[in-house]
């Protein structure tokens, strides 16, 4: 189309820029203050840049890092979050493409819980799911996952569903007509042809297990372990004077890592929430 | 073929069902009798009928939370949905930088609500002390609009992805043969654009509406409640209920008022699902 550059297209840009410096304004504005000493943070004064007699440098991340249990709780999430997702999208995609190709009332039946299981607020039974996990031993970064894929199962399911429908029955026939047998189908003719779908459905189970935060508080064995989301809140719900400076140090170490890996692979988790969105 | 897949249903179906029984029926049935119970651990019950039901209606904190919630949801709805579409139509037009807007905008939502929840109410609490007002632990109207600010940062660039998705689908004839016949900007917008993205709009009103009700993590990181649980959301509402209020009887309320939530959720999302699916038109 050849329309006229208007007047609204020579303004918009520089209002959206504008608007994308609001949008990470938040995040500068903490990193600026992680890198002040704690005496001088204070609310009326978290708008002005650290200057000579207040910088701290990274006073405030070795401190979180040292002493405040960041590392451990990194790694405990990391734990978490790895273990699941393998489980979510090795397991949720085999029952899903079981349930496709057998069809009869059970499948059904059991199709139709994983849906209704998606739309079932969280603290339904967020007590009842803490004891059960409880007396299963399922409250280590271990063996955790196991809610996980319960609990996750839900939306892999309908997703996989959704896509192994449009898979032609013809090559899984070939397949087993050359003498695979299903679990040999499986791994060698239709998981590859889910590679995108496998994509899509790990970035949004990673967002989710990785951002959980009362899940795990209340399964995980608090004594022992503690996530990243756990750890922040910690620090604000506490008692006691809170720290900021090493809790600023540690939502900039949260977030950084997520916005860089965000930078590489944009394409790939913008496509994964679209697909997401539109099949839920 | 289908035999022969059939007695492999150990394998396949098996290890995601009995996790699934794990996670999520039996704590379901359970919750479910539980919320007739009066009970501190599940082994610990016994049966009061609809007594905890009675008493939810009762409590006048849950009306609060529940008034609260909805007027939350109401204009957190609309605020998203109308802003995320604006802006999608903006980066729809070809202009200079639109990836790079895309790319900032989108990005808020890869960050939990217990990082986000912190991050504004740092940033609040500074804008409101230079103002001059209380803090947002002391102040309502500072936590609601504080949560309404929030909840468009995270969610205006998800909703505007599925927005751009849309509209970039619409055939590019549609919008040239209407301007042919003379049709306005605003004519185009009305009776070309948004009846062929109604079903990206029944998508984002339904995850905005079920995400804005069923708001936990931010809430607690941002206000946890206060001041006096003025700003509790349901969710945050039960939670409290359960683990924040001593006295067995409450853990039966909490699970009570856990069932009726829950079945809110679930009419909103069909209601809304319904009303929406009714007004696309077929491409």
């Amino acid at each position: 189309m050849n329309n006229k550059p208007s007047l609204a297209d020579k303004i918009l840009p520089a209002f959206l820029g504008a608007l994308c410096i609001v949008w990470v304004y938040p995040i500068i504005m903490i990193l600026f203050n992680s890198l002040k000493k704690e005496t001088a943070i204070s609310t009326n004064t978290a708008f002005q840049l650290p200057n000579a007699e207040s910088f701290a440098g990274l006073e405030n991340f070795v401190n979180a890092v040292m002493s405040k249990g960041f590392i451990d709780a990194f790694v405990t999430s990391l734990i978490i979050t790895v273990t699941s997702v393998a489980a979510i999208l090795l397991f949720c995609s085999m029952c899903a493409w079981y349930i496709t190709r057998v069809e009869n009332i059970l499948t059904k039946a059991i199709y139709f819980s994983f849906v209704f299981s998606m739309v079932v607020p969280f603290q339904m039974l967020m007590f009842t799911l803490a004891s059960t996990s409880d007396m299963l031993n399922l409250n280590t970064p271990y063996n955790i996952w196991v809610i996980y894929l319960g609990f996750g199962a839900g939306l892999a399911v309908f997703m996989f569903t959704g896509f192994m429908k449009s898979i032609p029955l013809e090559i899984e026939e070939a397949a087993m007509i050359d003498g695979c047998n299903p679990f040999q189908t499986y791994f060698k003719i239709v998981l590859p042809i889910l590679k995108p779908t496998m994509i899509s459905v790990g970035i949004l189970e990673t967002m989710w297990v990785w951002n959980d935060y009362l899940l795990p508080y209340l399964v995980l064995d608090r004594k022992k372990y503690s996530t990243v989301p756990i750890l922040i809140q910690y620090f604000k719900g506490s008692f006691g004077r809170v720290e900021m400076g090493p809790m600023m140090a540690c939502i900039i170490l949260t977030v950084l890592p997520i916005i860089i890996i965000y930078l590489f692979c944009q394409k790939h988790i913008i496509k994964g929430v679209v697909a997401g969105a539109v099949k839920g | 073929m289908v035999k022969a897949t059939k007695k492999w249903w150990p394998v396949f179906v098996l290890p995601t069902v009995a996790a699934f029984m794990i996670g999520f029926v039996i704590p379901f049935l359970e919750g479910l009798y539980l919320s007739f119970c009066k009970f501190t651990t599940i082994n610990k019950a016994s049966w009061v009928g609809i007594s905890n039901y009675v008493k939810v209606f009762q409590d006048a904190q849950f009306w609060d939370s529940l008034t609260f919630t909805a007027s939350f949801t109401v204009v957190s709805t609309v605020l998203i949905n109308v802003l995320a579409f604006a802006i999608a139509l903006a980066l729809t037009r070809g202009l200079r930088g639109t990836n790079l807007f895309r790319t900032v905008f989108f990005m808020p939502n890869l960050i939990g609500g217990i990082v986000l929840g912190y991050i504004w109410n740092i940033l609040i609490n500074c804008l409101l002390s230079i103002l001059g007002q209380p803090l947002i632990a002391l102040n309502t109207s500072a936590g609601y609009w504080g949560l309404i600010v929030l909840m468009c940062w995270q969610q205006i660039g998800y909703m505007m992805i599925i927005y751009i998705a849309g509209l970039q689908s619409i055939p590019n004839d549609y919008i040239e043969a209407a301007r042919i016949d003379g049709a306005t900007s605003p004519q185009i917008l009305f009776k070309i654009k948004i009846p062929n993205v109604m079903p990206s709009i029944t998508i984002c009103m339904f995850l905005t509406l079920t995400n804005s009700f069923k708001l936990f993590d931010q809430n607690l990181a941002l206000t946890g409640g206060d001041p006096n649980h003025a700003t509790e959301m349901l969710a945050l509402n039960i939670y409290n209920n359960f683990y924040a209020r001593s006295g067995a009887a409450w853990k039966g309320i909490g699970q009570a008022k856990a069932v009726i939530f829950c079945i809110m959720v679930i009419t909103i999302s069909l209601i809304q699902l319904r009303a929406t699916r009714s007004k696309e038109v077929q491409q």
